[in-house]
């Protein structure tokens, strides 16, 4: 029997039964579907997360001040001291190190904004020009501290504050007052959204000096650092971490994170997770799987007498396995392809509802869902078509 | 030339062990027409079963155009079917969702032949079957005498050197059984053997040569 005959003639088989193939299409489509639609959810948040930290740089190394790990006392807390401040000199000596491209100190916190009669709470930061380039932020009119060096009372309002407290857009060249002091309006950012938590469209940026008086501290929030190379990072993470010991008097007081790191460690998570997801559909694929080999054991049962007739004019018993078996892979195929374009639509769907997520089936998952998908089938109409080949001819033949 | 020597079939039946062919020794010559006729259980289906190949006695030899069939694979077995032999049944065993036209189109796609080979050997035999305006009619829009036409010209498209029939008017009307058995003979007259089992004296007597079983042997043999 030749290919093109067999798969004509279970073909038909499966289209004379509508309502049982599309059931059991179905079945199989949703096994799919699952794996495609969980995947893309999975990998969509993995993207989405991966997004978030990159937009931050790659060759970024964050130091905050004190430690991140319980480790038994330091001996300065017998005498009451507090672990040592990171401070605005720690972040000038750190620069200075050869492995550092750039570095912003950055410290946080509330104070009130007003200008024009209009008055409101504002998240306010204080910094260097260098944060811009560090955490790829754009100004959309005018600039901020020409050099790290200036000191001068300027202020960048974030796009949203900036719409609120001067609706006709001439905002730059404004004199505004943040806490009690006054502050040039020299730049306006441009509209970014929210990223890793902060939203920039809300935020001002003064310089750091100013910004340590205004929050009367001297201990940086957090101190920025981009790397020469992104190669480089472990190393330059090392120095930076051992120059600051140094000038902490040989105390380890300060956290360095490699932010590749965290971001490594999100992927490595956010991915398991997908695979997780992944793994729960493919067990609906074998149920869907099962219920194949039932449908087609039904079917022998059913169909014994043409069984017998199909031996009785000369079917080998090898053509009558084949014909069961394409019958199975007719209906896992179809079945995998109608739930590979059901899957696809329903990605769609979940990125029409949450623009955010980037929930695209990765590759993979597209690939081993309907591989999976054909595989079950196959093995499903494996045991069927066998026990069709081995039916004696005249019993089957003596069934009406 | 169809030669059963010593062919015994045995059934078990919880512990009884039914002799269904007990030593059956007969030949039958090319281009012959047998009926084959006896009670219920007299073993005349496990003959034509066992001439059919569809059945493999427990001992004995069968010589079917001078090959020992006997002990050949299952596989080899399909093979001798495919090409020597036609069955024709009682309830004409037609696939219910094909149309008549692929029904007798089914032995020809076991033997791998191209379609367009194909589409002209079934116009021909619908033709020859006066069939031609039922091609494309499934076996449930037939009449009975449609289907077992449908069904002996499905036997016959390879011709096979042996038409086997068991009861093929058992589901029709007298008239109609009569047209079916006559165009049995009509094949018969081309040179097929024909080996007819039946209940029916009078389709029986219509043979040349007439054997009657009893508890599986034979019992009369007269031409």
């Amino acid at each position: 029997m030749k290919l093109r005959d067999l798969l004509h003639f279970s073909l038909r088989t499966i289209t004379s039964y509508p309502a049982r193939s599309f059931l059991i299409m179905l079945a199989m489509a949703l096994g799919v579907a699952a794996v495609i639609i969980l995947t893309a959810l999975g990998d969509g948040a993995r993207q989405y997360v991966v997004n978030e930290f990159s937009s931050i740089g790659t060759n970024l190394i964050i130091v905050l001040p004190g430690r991140a790990e319980t480790a038994g006392s330091f001996p300065g807390a017998v005498m009451g001291q507090t672990p040592r401040d990171l401070t605005l000199e720690d972040a000038h000596w750190v620069g200075r190190l050869p492995q550092v491209r750039r570095y912003a100190p950055l410290n946080v916190g509330v104070a009130e904004l007003s200008a024009t009669g209009k008055l409101r709470e504002v998240t306010l930061m204080g910094t260097t020009a260098e944060i811009f380039p560090i955490r790829h932020m754009k100004l959309a009119q005018g600039r901020f501290l020409s050099h790290s060096g200036e000191n001068s009372a300027q202020i960048v309002l974030g796009a949203k504050i900036a719409q609120e407290f001067f609706p006709d857009g001439n905002a730059l060249g404004q004199r505004v007052r943040l806490g009690d002091r006054r502050f040039l309006v020299t730049g306006i950012m441009a509209v970014q959204g929210e990223s890793m938590g902060f939203n920039s469209d809300e935020l001002v940026i003064i310089p750091i000096q100013h910004a340590q008086t205004l929050l009367n501290t001297t201990s940086l929030f957090r101190l920025l650092i981009e790397t020469r190379h992104h190669n480089e990072i472990e190393n330059a993470k090392e120095a930076i971490h051992q120059a600051l010991i140094r000038r902490h008097d040989g105390e380890d007081d300060v956290t360095v994170i490699a932010h590749d790191a965290v971001l490594a460690t999100f992927d490595r998570i956010l991915r398991a997770l997908t695979l997780g997801v992944a793994g729960i559909a493919v067990i609906s694929l074998a149920v869907a799987g099962i219920l194949v080999m039932n449908v087609m054991l039904v079917s022998v049962s059913q169909r014994t007498a043409e069984i017998g007739l199909l031996k009785a004019i000369g079917t080998p018993a090898s053509a009558i396995r084949h014909i069961f078996m394409a019958e199975a892979v007719w209906l896992s195929v179809t079945g995998a392809f109608a739930g590979f374009v059901l899957g696809q639509a329903g990605s769609w769907l979940l990125r029409l509802a949450y623009p955010l997520l980037p929930a695209w089936p990765p590759l993979w998952a597209n690939f081993a869902g309907i591989a999976v998908a054909v595989l079950a089938g196959v093995l499903a109409g494996l045991l069927p078509a066998i026990r069709a080949a081995k039916l004696d001819p005249v019993m089957a033949l003596s069934k009406r | 030339m169809i030669q059963l020597s010593g062919i015994t079939r045995i059934f078990h039946m919880g512990d009884q062990a039914i002799h269904a062919l007990d030593h059956i020794d007969l030949t039958i010559e090319s281009g012959e027409y047998v009926s084959i006729m006896g009670p219920s259980g007299s073993g005349k289906s496990t003959l034509l079963n066992v001439i059919g190949l569809l059945d493999r006695p427990d001992s004995g030899h069968y010589l079917l155009d001078g090959r020992n069939v006997t002990d050949l694979s299952e596989t080899e077995q399909a093979q001798v079917r495919r090409e020597k032999i036609g069955f024709v049944f009682q309830s004409f065993h037609l696939i219910p969702r094909l149309t008549a036209a692929e029904n007798i189109e089914l032995p020809l796609i076991l033997t791998g032949m191209p379609p367009a080979d194909r589409k002209i050997r079934i116009m021909e035999t619908l033709q020859a079957f006066n069939l031609s305006d039922r091609a494309h009619h499934r076996p449930a829009e037939l009449s009975g005498g449609q289907r077992q036409r449908v069904a002996i010209a499905r036997a016959t498209i390879l011709r096979p050197t042996a038409l086997l029939a068991d009861e093929p008017t058992g589901n029709l009307d007298h008239r109609i059984g009569s047209e079916v058995a006559a165009l049995l003979e009509a094949l018969n007259q081309t040179g097929t053997t024909l080996i007819v089992v039946t209940h029916d004296r009078e389709l029986g007597s219509r043979a040349r040569r007439r054997i009657a079983m009893r508890d599986g042997q034979i019992d009369v043999d007269e031409r």
